[in-house]
């Protein structure tokens, strides 16, 4: 090439063919100067490479060893699987110095216990020739139970980690929600066993890091304090190996949404001196809170809480309902904390005094966008509540008579009643401890309003994962609908998951249709 | 005919004997095996010497000739050199040369006409090959190697050449040594063509490995069938009665 860069005349070389010194065939003269078959039938490459592997192999859980003691989880004719085994071989073929060309899996029979793998190799012969030569290597899959098999088989209550979550409130409410964010995330997948007990539920894990795990993701969807301690098992003073057991105490505060509570000065303080009565709207990893009153609005995180721990005044289990006599807009819209809210003054009264009585009750209320004359509301009563609360008791200031929380549907509820919904819900798989004297009934009233606040929060059902209900049945519920034209609120369909659906993709799409819009209700 | 043999395990015969058309040299020690298969051809037509060159075994690789004389390197001992000129019959010029290549047999490649040289050859070592040996010098390479000596060998019916030379090159070759070339191997495959074999107008030797079509091919090129000694030598004895 430089020649002819050169300027050079160089003659054009072809290349002869001598024969082959075997078989005598014309050829193109190489290294070896022995046409590839013969050259082939000469020198066999594959000479001294492992033909036959052992993979062990665990039935249980589909892993193979990999020495000398990890387990990897690996598919049949999978590429993870062929770069397993080749490696196996690198160390044998380098010394034989030979190089992997190409290598594939030949079907098996799965139940044959074997893998087939065909590799092709090079190797230099004879001063420069490089043969290719490509053969099988079998590989026997013997089985033999990885570690964590056989522990869990020998016993399989045998948990190393334990955590405790408890809230001591008289309801289920939160704990029904978190079983719900829990299968969102997918939080409880390493649970060995979970346990409802008393006031809370109980989640057992074989190992501390899981554990551990669970506990964080705890601490990021509720505002908990936990501690957690251990206990020695088992000691091998020779290798000073020991064995513990640890627990995890988590306790999530006892304030729920919708709750009314006196803020003890203390908190009010922090929080910017908001008035004592507040309404608990939004409770995740902190709580929020708001003044009903002057719609001011409050954050506090766990530790914070934890620091000024108070009860709540009222829960929902005691909300009233009342009837609204007139309504009267004070300021216009404000938006607090992403919801909406106009301050109005109301005259209400409560419905088991509608009609008998004369008790009517002026009051300011954060609902004004949606209540009109003539609506029901659910609301609690300070005026005839009997409340065993030091700070109430404290406060010298004004207390509101009512303070009214949400706008009821039960009577459009009453409708529906009995026909089924058109999602429903999946649940964890809890143990629950016979021992325990467990209230049926509560249960499964319980379980019904927390499927309603499902309905009438957009933002609750916003990390939850709703799947269609096959036995649904559209026509019924459509000609209730008709009747009185009042749409109740219901999850919209776009929401809905198909049940068969075990990856929960949430679309975050715009609600068509809200429970809280328009609606005249005609008496 | 092309015999097969091996000197002491060795398939190079070409590096331990040299042939020509009217004497043979061949190395001491080894079995007498070697020194009796080339009796056994050879002993009624021409003299069979055994020698060492400058002390070495490698005689075929250290001298050059052919029937009009016997070039050898500055390394012959004087004993050495007054045993062939004994040995030799009178009309072969036993000559030694002082040349920096002292592997002649590597350098040179003649038969009794043509003589191939190594490119760096010195002019005076060119001029005493012509001169001794009576043949036209050409200073050529083989497939790209300078040691023309060892790439290939050739008599006056034919010749052997290193298997990668291409096409044009062997048209060239073939066209200044006036002989018919063909490019082949010895000796199961090796390229060192004139280390493997030895070879004159009626006869060749070539090493142990040498695999049948070899064979075929070395018959084929150096026309071994149909030769028979006694043609060629009655042609000699005929010049010499001439002279």
């Amino acid at each position: 090439m430089m020649a002819q860069d050169a300027g050079m005349f160089t003659v054009h070389q072809t290349i002869g063919s001598v024969l082959c010194c075997k078989c005598g065939i014309r050829m193109q003269p190489n290294a070896a100067n022995m046409c590839v078959k013969c050259l082939r039938s000469e020198v066999d490459i594959t000479e001294g490479l492992l033909k036959r592997l052992v993979l062990v192999h665990c039935p249980e859980c589909e892993s193979y060893l990999q020495p000398p003691r990890t387990w990897v989880k690996l598919q049949l004719e999978s590429k993870e699987l062929l770069t397993f085994c080749l490696k196996k071989l690198q160390k044998n073929m380098n010394i034989n110095k030979v190089k992997l060309v190409n290598a594939e899996f030949i079907w098996t029979e799965p139940h044959s216990k074997r893998v087939k793998v065909k590799v092709s190799v090079q190797k230099e012969v004879y001063n420069g020739a490089i043969l290719e030569q490509s053969y099988l290597i079998e590989y026997v899959q013997q089985d033999h139970m990885c570690e964590s098999c056989s522990r869990v088989a020998a016993n399989p209550d045998q948990w190393v980690a334990a955590v405790q979550l408890r809230q001591h409130v008289s309801h289920r409410r939160t704990f029904f929600y978190l079983e719900q964010l829990i299968l969102r995330h997918g939080a409880a997948a390493r649970a060995v066993r979970i346990k409802q007990m008393d006031h809370g539920i109980d989640f057992y894990f074989s190992n501390r890091s899981h554990g551990n795990k669970f506990v964080e993701f705890i601490g990021k969807v509720a505002p908990v304090k936990s501690r957690s301690d251990k206990q020695l098992v088992s000691h091998d003073s020779k290798s000073n190996n020991y064995n513990y057991k640890y627990t995890f105490s988590v306790e999530i505060s006892p304030i729920c949404h919708e709750d009314l509570i006196c803020l003890p000065p203390k908190a009010a303080a922090i929080l910017g001196n908001i008035g004592p009565i507040v309404i608990c709207t939004k409770v995740t990893n902190s709580i929020a809170l708001l003044d009903p009153l002057t719609l001011k609005f409050g954050f506090l995180d766990a530790e914070q809480y934890w620091r000024t721990s108070f009860k709540s005044l009222l829960t929902s289990r005691q909300l009233v309902e009342y009837i609204v006599l007139d309504i009267e807009a004070v300021s216009s819209e404000i938006t607090v904390g992403g919801m909406k809210y106009v301050l109005a003054d109301a005259q209400v009264a409560r419905v088991s005094d509608f009609g008998k009585n004369d008790t009517q009750f002026s009051i300011r209320t954060h609902l004004g966008h949606l209540l009109k004359p003539g609506d029901l509301a659910l609301g609690y009563d300070l005026y005839g509540a009997n409340s065993n609360d030091m700070e109430l008791d404290r406060y010298k200031g004004y207390i509101p008579e009512v303070v009214l929380i949400k706008k009821s549907y039960e009577e459009k509820r009453q409708k529906r009643r009995g026909k089924p919904r058109s999602w429903k819900l999946k649940s964890l798989n809890m143990e629950v401890d016979d021992k325990i004297k467990v209230n049926e009934d509560k249960n499964d009233a319980e379980y019904e309003n927390f499927l309603k606040d499902l309905e009438e929060n957009p933002e609750l059902r916003f990390n939850i994962s709703l799947y269609q209900n096959k036995d649904y049945q559209p026509s019924e519920v459509a000609s209730v609908t008709e009747d009185d034209g009042q749409p109740i609120p219901s999850v919209p369909d776009d929401e809905l998951l198909a049940a068969d659906l075990l990856a929960a993709e949430f679309d975050d799409l715009d609600l068509i249709e809200d429970g809280d819009g328009e609606d005249d209700m005609a008496e | 005919m092309a015999t097969r043999l091996k000197f002491e395990n060795s398939c190079e015969v070409g590096v331990f004997s040299k042939l020509t058309n009217a004497y043979c040299l061949v190395a001491i020690g080894g079995s007498e095996n070697f020194y009796s298969a080339f009796e056994a051809e050879l002993s009624d037509v021409i003299p069979v010497i055994r020698t060492s060159i400058g002390g070495t075994r490698i005689v075929g690789r250290l001298c050059i000739g052919n029937k009009n004389g016997l070039l050898l390197p500055h390394t012959t001992t004087d004993q050495e050199l007054q045993h062939l000129k004994n040995s030799l019959p009178d009309q072969v010029r036993v000559q030694r040369i002082e040349e920096k290549l002292s592997a002649l047999g590597n350098c040179i490649a003649c038969n009794d006409h043509v003589a191939l040289t190594h490119t760096d050859l010195d002019k005076e070592t060119e001029e005493v090959v012509a001169d001794v040996l009576g043949v036209e010098v050409f200073r050529q390479t083989v497939a790209g190697n300078i040691l023309v000596g060892s790439y290939c060998a050739f008599s006056n019916k034919g010749g052997l050449v290193h298997p990668h030379t291409s096409v044009e090159d062997l048209d060239e070759l073939s066209t200044l040594l006036q002989v018919p070339l063909v490019a082949g191997t010895v000796n199961r495959g090796s390229e060192v063509i004139a280390a493997g074999m030895t070879v004159n107008d009626w006869t060749a030797f070539c090493g142990a490995d040498t695999t049948a079509t070899e064979l075929s091919v070395i018959e084929n090129v150096f026309k071994l069938r149909e030769a028979k000694p006694s043609a060629i030598v009655d042609e000699m004895r005929k010049s010499l009665f001439d002279s």
